[in-house]
């Protein structure tokens, strides 16, 4: 998600913080690197003394120092317990990150993830060993169907832009199968998520911008106009809900005209939170979407991954969905891993082997403790929380577009306008206030953006404390008190950090001090 | 549900503030024709107990690495893992973190990716390293993409013992940008040969070592002749263990090298998520696709860290990113990390050499075998059996008798069907191998 917001260069203040001998200033303990607490000779493992057998390494022998340091076990447990309290989380409070869907990750999930027939099994070995793992992965691909109204589904994608890519994919073998080639223009939205136009361009098509309505969503007359007398359109990427949090309205005339028009309709699925279980995008005319197991289905997100992109397919593509799949027939299930029969019309394998298995088991333990009872009404308290929140700041904040909302509420910066605060100075004043900021400056389409959302995992007493937090922000901002904003945050394990000497001058690694 | 905090009262409430009716007020804007009027056809909600069994059924449907002798290896290492690095990748503030986009408080996140990155770049002898790609073989794929905007040329050379899964992806994301690559034969005694097909055309060749034969290949010399003609060396590995034991790709003249982690820290997860791993030489840095921690100070002049370099990226560069990559392997980098710390060198260094010690065992015990023969002349912990039977069918007998005893050639590509891959770690008792040899030399007689 894009919400690192502008690069910031700190401005220097006057602490009137009393400074510690430690460095520790009471629970928040100073933590220094690895590399300056353990040493190469020290180790936190037991391991026998190997008895020294004749090398069979080719004469490639490592020898000298490698320069990883080792720390003892009580050291390594101290380091990291130290490191992760830095860190803000959604176990820890509201983390409402639009189109990042931060929800509660129930710990049943991580149980049943490690049980052995999931994480202790090989990839490679017979099927026959397998059964289980498979059947899982056949579960899956049942609820992900059935929740989308797809016939078909590629688990392997790595994440959603890996999703993206096996999507679009699809959709270029499809068109070159159909001597469609000439087509390689992807028509993009520009609210569209960044890995968008980067997915397009990687599977070798080009980019061609389509403009917002005043609405905040897809210009109609602006698509017809880039779709007039063409034959180079490959297809449309769109989100839905978009990433102004607002569900295409036109969503089933956007993918008649693509269609029309020879295109196919891939359509990002990030925002399927606002969804499951009311409305399937098989419904809509989409031809490709992918699922952001690590949003919609909670599996955990872990600072930064792994993720988990299951990418439904249409009839149009579903030959053409990547190696290897899992069939099931009379003697169980099995792996197709080759080209050539029954995968004839495969675009290749995007990894190796077969997918996030991991994932799997949590999303599918998600989804079933949810059942279809408990999904739809999932996605209802997430647009119900959203609008709550939209329409209960919309007096002090401004809400970028009018009407209500999905799953996310979308505010630009027009409230901060002479007030000398500006969207990022608002997000790291949140920040004292014990939250994590919404995602800022994404999307791209409105000035200062801020998109909340809250997803359904909030109670209504946590989203009033934050409603509450919010109105006194914003009026602290408009009454002048800018200063505090630009010094914020004062309350988190460090101050604003300089992202400008961080990319003039980058430092991406330890090396050891240079002796004076 | 026990996981949705709203309840009915807090609904008509919040509805009334909206000014709402009811829900379906909020979904106006869903095409009539697609509004779903009744449940879609699943089961509903369960309780815990009653998932935690269903689940269970299914686990035990499968045999675990862990309850029988195990010799698979060809890009997923069995390893014991420190009961530690489980239980510190599961604390919430690491387990329910986003992207650290906020770094003021995401400093643990951001200097265990600091640390992770050094320990990369220090293992494989390189300048910098990545926080992290989806697993091996997209990194692999990442590589020669980046190659082609370094080096402006489109010709691509995959080495015979590239894993083929590694060479299959890479081909995906090469056939859609323009990238050629040449036909490689996938058997095992044939890297060197990579060297005659070097010329100024080369943007890259991608040589693995140990290769998926588990045979060490000298990487020096094809370094030297891809740098004459202005090409990449890439070097891949997809056991980061075998680092304790061998050269470095960096000592060897790589430009890039790319790798699986999960053999430090992460299971066997049936395939995934694992982590991969990136790293480079520092001129080639702002090529690099994924995201980059560096190091910085606060407005109180305290050192911390941030995601930089991020113009490279999708969120800030849109169509001229260098890769459409956004969630990585954050989690998994963790426990890399926590596994290398508890190791450090020395730890690494005897881990390698027990693992090393153990494939040799077991490489005499499989030569003393009537119908299998060892294949290679180098390896680290796997190695490559020629058997006098298809091996995917040896390897199913095995799993009969309750061994899983390697991986058939057959199963990653195509032709070779009588060549069995077999690995043995530190995890591999002598029991084990012995009960490997007993139903080995049964099946083959
Ligand atoms: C709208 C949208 N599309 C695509 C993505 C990419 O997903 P991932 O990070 O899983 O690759 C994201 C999330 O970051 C997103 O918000």
């Amino acid at each position: 998600m894009n919400n690192e917001g502008r690069p910031t260069t700190p401005v220097a203040i006057n602490s009137n913080e009393r400074l510690t001998v430690s460095g520790s200033k009471g629970l928040d303990q100073a933590v220094n690197l690895i590399f300056e607490i353990g040493t190469p000779r020290r180790t936190g493992v037991d391991l026998p003394e190997p008895k020294g057998r004749a090398s069979r390494l080719g004469g490639q022998e490592r020898t000298g120092e490698i320069g990883l340091p080792g720390l003892s076990e009580p050291e390594t447990m101290r380091h990291y317990v130290r490191l992760s309290q830095k860190n803000y989380a959604i176990d820890l409070g509201i983390y409402p990150l639009g189109s990042c869907t931060m929800k509660h990750n129930p710990r049943l999930n991580e149980k049943v993830a490690r049980m052995p027939g999931f994480a202790d099994v090989h990839p490679l070995q017979p099927t026959s060993t397998v059964q289980g793992a498979l059947e899982l992965m056949h579960q899956l691909s049942h609820w992900l169907m059935t929740l989308c109204n797809m016939p078909a589904v590629a688990l392997t994608p790595k994440a959603g832009a890996h999703g993206e890519l096996c999507g679009m994919m699809a959709i270029r073998a499809r068109l070159d199968a159909d001597g469609q080639s000439q087509r390689r223009r992807v028509l993009v939205p520009e609210s569209a998520h960044g890995t968008n136009p980067a997915t397009a361009v990687q599977c070798g098509f080009t980019v061609d911008e389509i403009p917002a309505s005043g609405d905040g969503r897809v210009n109609l007359d602006a698509l017809r106009e880039k779709l007039k007398e063409s034959d180079d359109v490959a297809g449309i990427m769109l989100t839905n809900p978009n990433t102004c949090g607002l569900f295409e309205r036109d969503i089933v005339e956007i993918a008649d005209l693509i269609h029309g028009a020879g295109g196919y309709f891939y359509c990002d699925g990030a925002n399927f939170n606002a969804l499951v279980g009311r409305v399937r995008p098989g419904d809509l005319g989409v031809d490709a979407m992918h699922i952001n197991l690590h949003k919609t289905f909670s599996t955990p997100h872990g600072g930064g991954g792994p993720g988990s992109g299951p990418t439904v397919l249409s009839d149009a593509l579903k030959d053409f969905a990547p190696l290897p799949f899992v069939v099931k027939d009379a003697d169980g299930f099995r792996l197709v891993e080759h080209e050539g029969g029954e995968a004839e019309g495969s675009f290749g394998r995007m990894c190796a082997f077969h997918g996030q298995m991991g994932m799997y088991s949590r999303a599918l333990t998600y989804m079933m403790s949810h059942g279809s009872d408990g999904l739809k009404q999932a996605t209802e308290d997430a647009v119900l929380n959203a609008n709550y929140i939209q329409s209960s700041l919309s007096d002090v904040m401004t809400v970028a577009f009018e009407g209500t909302c999905m799953h996310e509420a979308l505010f630009d910066d027009r409230f901060l306008k002479d007030t000398g605060v500006d969207t990022l100075d608002f997000a790291k004043a949140m920040i004292d206030e014990g939250y994590h900021p919404m995602t800022m400056y994404f999307p791209l389409v409105v000035h200062g953006a801020m998109l909340i959302e809250p997803t359904e995992s909030e109670s209504k007493g946590e989203l009033d404390r934050f409603i509450l937090t919010m109105r006194s922000l914003a009026e602290r901002a408009k009454a002048g008190e800018a200063e505090s904003f630009k010094q914020a945050p004062v309350y988190a394990p460090m101050r604003r950090l300089d992202e400008t000497k961080a990319a003039r001058n980058p430092v991406l690694r330890w090396t050891p001090p240079v002796e004076e | 549900m026990r996981y949705l905090p709203l309840n009915e009262n807090d609904r008509v409430a919040m509805l009334d503030v909206i000014g709402a009716k009811s829900i379906d007020y909020l979904f106006q804007d869903v095409p009539e024709k697609a509004r779903l009027e009744t449940l879609v056809d699943l089961p509903k909600h369960q309780s815990e107990q009653a998932i935690e069994r269903h689940m269970a059924k299914l686990s035990a449907k499968s045999v675990s690495a862990g309850s029988v002798p195990f010799f698979c290896g060809a890009g997923a290492y069995k390893h014991h893992i420190p009961a530690t690095v489980d239980h510190l990748i599961q604390r919430s503030e690491f387990l329910t973190a986003y992207t650290p986009y906020q770094p003021e408080i995401s400093q643990g996140t951001l200097q265990a990716l600091f640390e992770f990155q050094t320990q990369v770049a220090l293992l494989t002898g390189m300048d910098v390293a990545n926080a992290s790609m989806y697993d091996g073989s997209t990194a692999c794929a990442e590589a020669v993409v980046m190659a082609k905007r370094v080096t402006r040329k489109s010709r691509a050379i995959l080495a015979p013992g590239l894993h083929p899964h590694y060479a299959a992806a890479t081909q995906t994301l090469a056939s859609t940008l323009d990238i050629q690559i040449d036909e490689r034969d996938c058997r095992p005694g044939r890297d060197d040969h990579v060297i005659d097909h070097i010329n100024d055309d080369t943007a890259c060749v991608v040589v693995q070592s140990p290769n998926v034969f588990g045979e060490i290949i000298d990487l020096a010399p094809i370094a030297e002749k891809a740098h004459k003609h202005k090409a990449l060396l890439i070097a891949v590995f997809t056991e980061p263990v075998a680092l304790g034991a061998i050269k470095s790709p960096g000592e060897q003249g790589a430009d890039i090298v790319v790798g699986e982690g999960q053999g430090l820290g992460v299971g066997l997860n049936f395939g995934g998520p694992h982590v991969g791993l990136f790293a480079c030489t520092k001129k080639l840095v702002r090529q690099m696709p994924g995201r980059l921690c560096g190091e910085t100070v606060d407005a109180n002049g305290e050192r911390g860290f941030v995601l930089t370099l991020s113009t490279r990226e999708q969120h800030i560069r849109r169509e001229k990113a260098t890769s459409n990559i956004c969630t990585n392997s954050g989690l998994c980098c963790l426990a890399f990390t926590i596994h290398m710390s508890l190791l450090g060198d020395a730890g690494l260094k005897r881990l390698a050499a027990l693992n090393h010690e153990a494939a040799c065992h077991l490489a005499d015990v499989i030569d003393g075998i009537h119908g299998a023969e060892v294949m290679n002349e180098s390896f680290f912990n796997e190695f490559t059996v020629k058997l006098n039977k298809p091996a995917a069918d040896v390897v199913e007998a095995l799993a009969k008798k309750g061994v899983l005893g390697g991986v058939p050639v057959s199963r990653l590509t195509e032709g070779n069907e009588d060549l069995l891959l077999v690995c043995a770690t530190e995890t591999s008792s002598e029991e084990d191998i012995h009960a490997f040899e007993k139903a080995l030399t049964e099946v083959l007689s």
